[in-house]
């Protein structure tokens, strides 16, 4: 059997699926607020993978440009979602988010 | 050879992402990241959209992880305790790359390098210029709102790290 010379669509989905899959499951299993935004990264990055793998196959660019908004949109939650992680660690020493739980108590 | 390199970098990927999300040390992952978002970028240079792959390395891989990495390390939130094996293993690994590194540059600069054929820029229509013809008139607007959204970020992240009007946070 030979590999084709291109990627076929489906290989691409598969591997965005994929990293989509690890992201949720970061985002479930940890506990550090640190690490579930690592994880929620891998997610917009499966989607940014989608978004090539179709503009690819349906030789567009505007799937390509959806990524560069995607992209400065996480830039954008990346910068405020850690200063609110450094406001969480400095009002409570830790940054577990089971360990913050003002509203249940 | 594109299906080969596509198997390669995917592997890398899940690999790379699964470590980041399994490691104990959230530095560890952090470099993870970066190595699953660089292997990204190869995919993405694969699939032909090569101004995405700059773009991935310089924006995620650069600026984004930095912005991790010294929030990490400014929580200073974990001494991890290595035992003095780890220690002699990573020194050995260490020296070994950077003496090979070290001998790949000493055999290139022996080497002569004769300069490719000039590219007319005038003719090229890459993917970065078409990129940025479409940004400039179909998504004008969209490309417009993004600086908006920038801008509040950035006001955000100021107002909510410079903390209460007391100076610092009870």
């Amino acid at each position: 059997m030979s590999l084709p010379n291109d990627i076929p669509l489906a290989w691409a989905l598969a591997l965005s699926g994929l990293l989509f899959l690890i992201g949720v499951a970061g985002v479930l299993v940890r506990r550090n607020a640190l690490i579930i935004f690592m994880a929620i990264e891998l997610m917009l990055n499966a989607a940014n993978l989608a978004f090539v793998a179709f503009a690819r196959t349906l030789n567009s660019l505007d799937g390509q440009v959806f990524v560069f908004f995607v992209m400065t949109v996480a830039a954008a939650e990346v910068a405020v979602g850690l200063a609110i992680i450094v406001n969480l660690f400095r009002l409570r020493e830790s940054v577990f988010v089971d360990e913050v739980n003002l509203l249940k108590e | 050879m594109t299906a080969p390199l596509f198997l390669v970098f995917g592997l890398l990927l899940i690999l790379s992402a699964l470590m980041t999300i399994l490691h104990r040390n959230p530095i560890t992952s952090a470099l993870f990241l970066v190595l699953s978002f660089c292997s990204l970028a190869g995919i993405y240079l694969l699939l032909r959209a090569e101004f995405l792959a700059m773009v991935q390395i310089i924006v995620y891989a650069g600026a984004i992880m930095v912005l991790f990495l010294f929030v990490i390390m400014y929580l200073n939130l974990k001494h991890d305790v290595e035992t003095g094996v780890q220690i002699a293993v990573r020194r050995g690994v260490g020296w070994l790359l950077a003496i090979t590194v070290g001998a790949l540059v000493v055999a290139l600069f022996q080497r002569q390098w004769a300069p490719g054929p000039v590219v007319g820029l005038t003719d090229a229509t890459g993917n970065t210029e078409a990129i940025g013809k479409l940004l400039y008139s179909r998504y004008l607007f969209p490309f417009e709102l993004t600086s908006i959204i920038l801008l509040a970020a950035m006001i955000g992240v100021i107002v909510i790290g410079k903390g209460r009007q007391g100076g610092t946070i009870e």
